[in-house]
């Protein structure tokens, strides 16, 4: 990706240490897959669900390492493809009992997706 | 080989701060996180001990709780570490407990009430927990430490997820290995390591295998058993002398003899772990001795599981350590502050080395009047025998037959009455007596050994709403330790339920976010013409919700319904559709172009060799499918690769059409009756992408010799001469060996095509999602087949034929498409942008 590090918004919640990403265009994310970024130095895959909602997570599964922008969604969990396991967007906790995946709060601002790390 | 089981993400711990003066809970410490201290946690929590106790739990091991029973199944293969774990680190953090993992208590001070570890630590309690389990017990053999007394490399005990991982990292490296012990581990252990390709020997110093559950008839036909796997066995001799300079090289048995290997696993039983209660000064026989409520003589500090001693006994099962667990939460919760352990009856059913057997109580007549009841028929592998005294069934044991155990239980736990035909016990003289066995037991009798469930309890469970068998297990945990249990659990459940909820609603559904059987769902999906994913999820998902696990089987249902009409959607795929190639544990993938047939050219071949030096290819394999596989191909690569080789896929990761292997056949093979080579390529470009219900496989063989193993595959055709060829269907070769049943003998070609076509069409149209044809022949019955596929009894042959006829004009080589260009933006896209791939190993 071209845009990776600009730093362009401020965080939607403001705490020690959250900066928020410019990561890509809105367009980059089709509807119901997940692509991966980099925001400042951290991998971040971000979903695009059917009913239009973004979510952003860990882009290396809990489990084993697995590239989760290639897992599955729908509007409860998505699914790790080399496992199964599945972990909620709510929590981040996987029913199946995987270490619970880290979320990261991701917008849309001007056609840009924006992320908080 | 180092990871922690059951672990953390890296940078979170599990410790938390001890902030004492302030936490008016009493301090709880347990010593070993095996499966007996692990359980007594949960027992605990589930008690609300959380708000009582402040919980501390000391483990040797690093990992979180695993369960140890599924060792075996982890060195044979068949499991994976990962699930195995059943509380990882996150539980103990979730839960408020402290897990000390990785971190061996030393002493107790008992007066003082204080834990030593072995971390220099001192911890207070003001109850003590002991659930140290056993070791392995190394027997005194001439060389089996080396100098600093560790255990000489390539000895390996048979007791924790570490000495299995050691054991499967040796197995490539080794051939030949000695299994020291003829008891459940050491026959659990040979045929794992049987199971890697190794060349096993058992030896068992005592004169009958499995001496401790079994008689000598009994024992002596598992011998047989276990000999027909391919494993030689030595009986009544010890091993003495473990040769070797570095690593081990050979075993020498007291009688002279010397075996040649180079792995030697020691299964020669299990001793108490007692050693930190010997040095803190309580009192140890055999095992740490404890009265009814599980209290050493010391009055706070408690033993539970397989170190513990009750009334003189020792157990080495895991039931009994959980009823320990049990009634010590009962007492120190306050729960029932009277509860008590008063013994286990063991009765015991396992798997041993693919051989079932069940054993409870003695095993031979030790009174003049016992009666003994003994069916042998050492060619079966079958050993039935049961003892009763004075009208009550005293013991039984079962050997290659295990289907009397749950009347035989109950009627050993309960004292049933008899049967006056006391052939009865032991064999079914066809009177339906299955059914009426689960209605007979009664409430109290333990279905689940392992987790001590009740038949009362799953009654219970039904009765409270659980409506499937899943349900009730999800509750009561019953058939989630071994699982030798789950088939009575389901019976009972079923009946139960009383015929109401005789079947797990959800089980038949074709997906599991859609409540509709499949032939429902296709009329729905044509009726409502919906024609994509996200159409049927809003049209029929309850509440119009959409559910990732259903998106494949759905995805795969609509090509075939509507060919070239069905609107794609990319997330509706999994990832190996999506991109047409099959992911790896790194997140990279692997190329299978097509090779029709098996047979390339040397064209063909340069092209593929230039690819692969090109792309990096990190591994060039022959394929188990008769043709080549390029592993390790990243996925932003995958575009250009296809480009290059300009051959259309071979699916090699789609629930699809898979190959067609052949053999030479006629036109090189001096037996070949017909032209093998041709038809399986004709099939292949016939049949080329279908989708299916699961894979489909082919081979097409010259002769009954079956040399690409015809017998073996969803559909089998083999030339028979005069121009006839056999069909065979439901054939397996993979997880379940079946040989396929000879659907029709035809006379060309051409009906070898449309048989086949019509059979793949049936298969598509009416197998469940992921039914593969060796469970969905016989589910159909071949003679049904027939009536459907030969003499047209439903009158749907010519829609068969269409229907397979839309597919193949439907199909479009999925490489020579979305190569030049992508479905969706970013297809390609790495997923895990920072990591340096490719991780699998180059060779
Ligand atoms: C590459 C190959 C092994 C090899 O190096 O030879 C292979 C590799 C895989 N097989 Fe296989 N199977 C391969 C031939 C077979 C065969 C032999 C055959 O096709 O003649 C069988 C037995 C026949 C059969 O299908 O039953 C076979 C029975 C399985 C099974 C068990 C299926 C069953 O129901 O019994 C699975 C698991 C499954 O499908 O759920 C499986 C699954 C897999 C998967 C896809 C595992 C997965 O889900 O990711 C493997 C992909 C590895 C990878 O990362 O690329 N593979 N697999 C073979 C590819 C053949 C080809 O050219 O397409
Ligand atoms: C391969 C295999 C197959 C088996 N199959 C079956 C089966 O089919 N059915 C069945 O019923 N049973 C089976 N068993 C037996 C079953 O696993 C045991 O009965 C059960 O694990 C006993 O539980 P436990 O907690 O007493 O001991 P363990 O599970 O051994 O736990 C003890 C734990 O305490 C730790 N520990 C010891 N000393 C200390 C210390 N001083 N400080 C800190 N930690 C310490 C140990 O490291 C260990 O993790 C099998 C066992 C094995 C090895
Ligand atoms: S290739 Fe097949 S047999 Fe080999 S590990 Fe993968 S699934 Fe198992
Ligand atoms: S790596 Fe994600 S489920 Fe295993």
């Amino acid at each position: 990706m071209s845009i990776s590090e600009l730093t362009t918004a401020a965080p939607a919640v403001q705490g020690a240490g959250v900066k928020a990403y410019t990561v890509g265009m809105a367009d980059d994310v089709p509807p119901g897959e997940g692509r991966a970024f980099v925001a400042g130095g951290t991998q971040i895959a971000v979903f695009r669900l059917r009913d239009g909602s973004l979510h952003a997570t860990q882009a290396a599964c809990p489990h084993a390492g697995g590239p989760l922008a290639d897992g599955q969604t729908d509007v409860n969990v998505l699914v790790c493809p080399l496992h199964q396991y599945a972990f909620r967007w709510a929590d981040g906790t996987s029913p199946g009992g995987a270490p619970p995946v880290r979320l990261y709060p991701v917008r849309e601002r001007d056609g840009y997706l924006v992320v908080d790390v | 080989m180092n990871a922690v089981l059951g672990g953390r993400i890296e940078g979170l711990t599990a410790l938390h701060l001890d902030d004492d003066d302030l936490d008016p809970r009493a301090r709880l410490v347990v010593i070993g996180n095996g499966m007996a201290g692990a359980r007594f946690v949960e027992e605990v929590l589930e008690r609300g001990g959380g708000e009582q106790f402040r919980i501390t739990v000391f483990g040797d091991e690093p990992h979180g709780n695993y369960n140890r029973i599924m060792l075996s199944p982890v060195l044979a293969g068949e499991e994976h570490e990962d699930d195995i774990v059943l509380n990882s680190h996150d539980w103990y953090a979730d839960n408020g407990v402290t897990l000390r993992a990785g971190v061996m208590a030393e002493r107790i001070d008992t007066a003082a009430k204080l834990v030593y570890a072995a971390d220099g630590t001192v911890t207070a309690y003001d109850h003590l927990v002991l659930a140290t389990g056993s070791y392995s017990f190394i027997p005194p053999m001439k060389g089996v430490r080396t100098d600093d007394g560790e255990l000489r490399p390539g000895v390996y005990g048979f007791r924790t997820i570490d000495e299995t991982r050691a054991m499967l990292d040796a197995v490539g490296r080794c051939r030949k290995a000695v299994v020291m012990g003829g008891g459940l581990l050491g026959l659990e252990a040979a045929r794992a390591l049987q199971g890697h390709g190794l060349h096993v020997e058992l030896v068992h110093a005592m004169p009958y295998l499995m001496n401790m559950q079994l008689d000598p008839e009994a024992g002596a036909i598992l011998k047989r058993s276990v000999e027909k796997l391919g494993i030689t066995v030595h009986l009544d001799v010890f091993a003495t002398d473990v040769f070797g300079i570095d690593s081990v090289e050979g075993v020498g048995l007291a009688d002279g003899r010397r075996i040649d290997a180079d792995l030697l696993v020691v299964a020669a039983g299990v001793r108490p772990s007692t050693d930190i209660a010997v040095r803190s000064g309580l009192e140890v026989e055999r095992g740490i001795v404890v009265d009814d409520q599980l209290r050493t003589d010391d009055p706070d500090v408690y033993a539970i599981g397989e170190c513990a001693q009750h009334r003189g006994e020792v157990y080495g099962l895991v039931a009994p350590a959980w009823e320990h667990a049990r009634v010590l939460a009962d007492v120190l919760t306050g729960t029932d502050p009277t509860a008590e352990y008063h013994g286990s009856r063991t009765a015991t059913k396992l798997k041993v080395a693919g051989v079932d057997v069940a054993v409870m109580g003695i095993n031979t007549p030790e009174r003049e009047d016992d009666e003994f009841l003994v069916i042998s028929e050492p060619r079966r592998g079958v050993h039935l025998s049961v003892v009763i005294r004075d009208e009550r069934l005293v013991g039984a044991t079962l050997l290659g037959d295990t289907r009397k155990v749950a009347f035989l239980t109950q009627a050993f736990d309960r004292g049933l009455a008899l049967p006056e035909e006391r052939i009865k016990l032991l064999v079914d003289l066809s009177d339906g007596a299955v059914e009426v066995g689960v209605a007979e037991m009664p409430a109290t009798t333990q279905v689940c050994n392992c987790n001590g469930v009740t038949k009362g309890a799953i009654c219970g469970a039904v009765a409270d709403g659980c409506g499937s068998v899943g349900a009730v297990m999800d509750k009561t945990r019953a058939g989630k330790g071994c699982g030798s249990c789950k088939s009575l659990v389901k019976q009972i459940v079923e009946w139960a339920a009383d015929g109401d909820v005789t079947e797990d609603v959800s089980a038949s559904w074709y997906v599991p976010g859609i409540p509709m059987a499949k032939p429902e769902l296709m009329a729905a999906i044509r009726a409502q013409d919906l024609r994509s994913v996200s159409a049927v999820f809003a049209a029929l998902a309850p509440g119009g919700v959409d559910d990732a696990r259903s998106k494949m089987g759905l995805t795969s249902l609509l090509k075939m319904l509507w060919g070239h009409d069905y609107v794609p959607e990319k997330d509706g795929e999994f990832i190996n559709d999506r991109v047409h190639a099959n992911i790896q544990r790194d997140g990279t993938f692997s190329v299978v172009p097509q090779i029709k047939g098996g047979v390339t050219t040397p064209a063909q071949l340069r092209k593929i060799a230039d690819v692969a030096e090109k792309y990096e290819v990190p591994m060039v394999k022959i394929t188990g499918g008769q043709r080549l596989d390029l592993l390790g191909v990243r996925k932003e690569d995958l575009p250009a690769m296809w480009d290059d080789l300009g051959m259309p896929s071979g699916y090699a990761y789609g629930k699809s059409m898979r190959t067609v292997k052949t053999c030479v056949g006629s036109d090189f093979c001096r037996f070949g009756l017909g032209d093998s080579t041709q038809l399986g390529i004709d099939l292949e470009t016939r049949f080329q992408g279908i989708e299916s219900p699961a894979k489909m496989k082919m081979a097409v063989v010259g002769c009954p010799r079956n040399c690409a193993e015809a017998y073996v595959k969803d559909v089998g055709v083999v030339a028979v001469g005069n121009g006839k060829w056999e069909v065979y269907v439901g054939g397996a070769a993979g997880a379940s060996v079946r040989k396929g049943d000879l659907l029709a003998t035809v006379d060309s070609p051409e009906a070898v095509l449309e048989l086949t076509g019509r059979f793949l069409q049936y298969y598509r149209e009416n197998a469940n999602w992921l039914e593969r044809t060796y469970d969905f022949v016989p589910r159909i019955g071949l003679d049904r087949l027939k009536e459907v596929l030969l003499e047209d009894a439903e009158g749907i042959v010519a829609d068969l034929d269409a229907g397979m006829q839309r597919s193949i004009d439907a199909y479009t080589d999925p490489w020579g498409q979305d190569a030049k260009q992508p479905a969706t933006p970013g297809q390609f896209r790495p997923s895990l942008p920072l990591i340096a791939l490719p991780k699998v190993p180059v060779r």
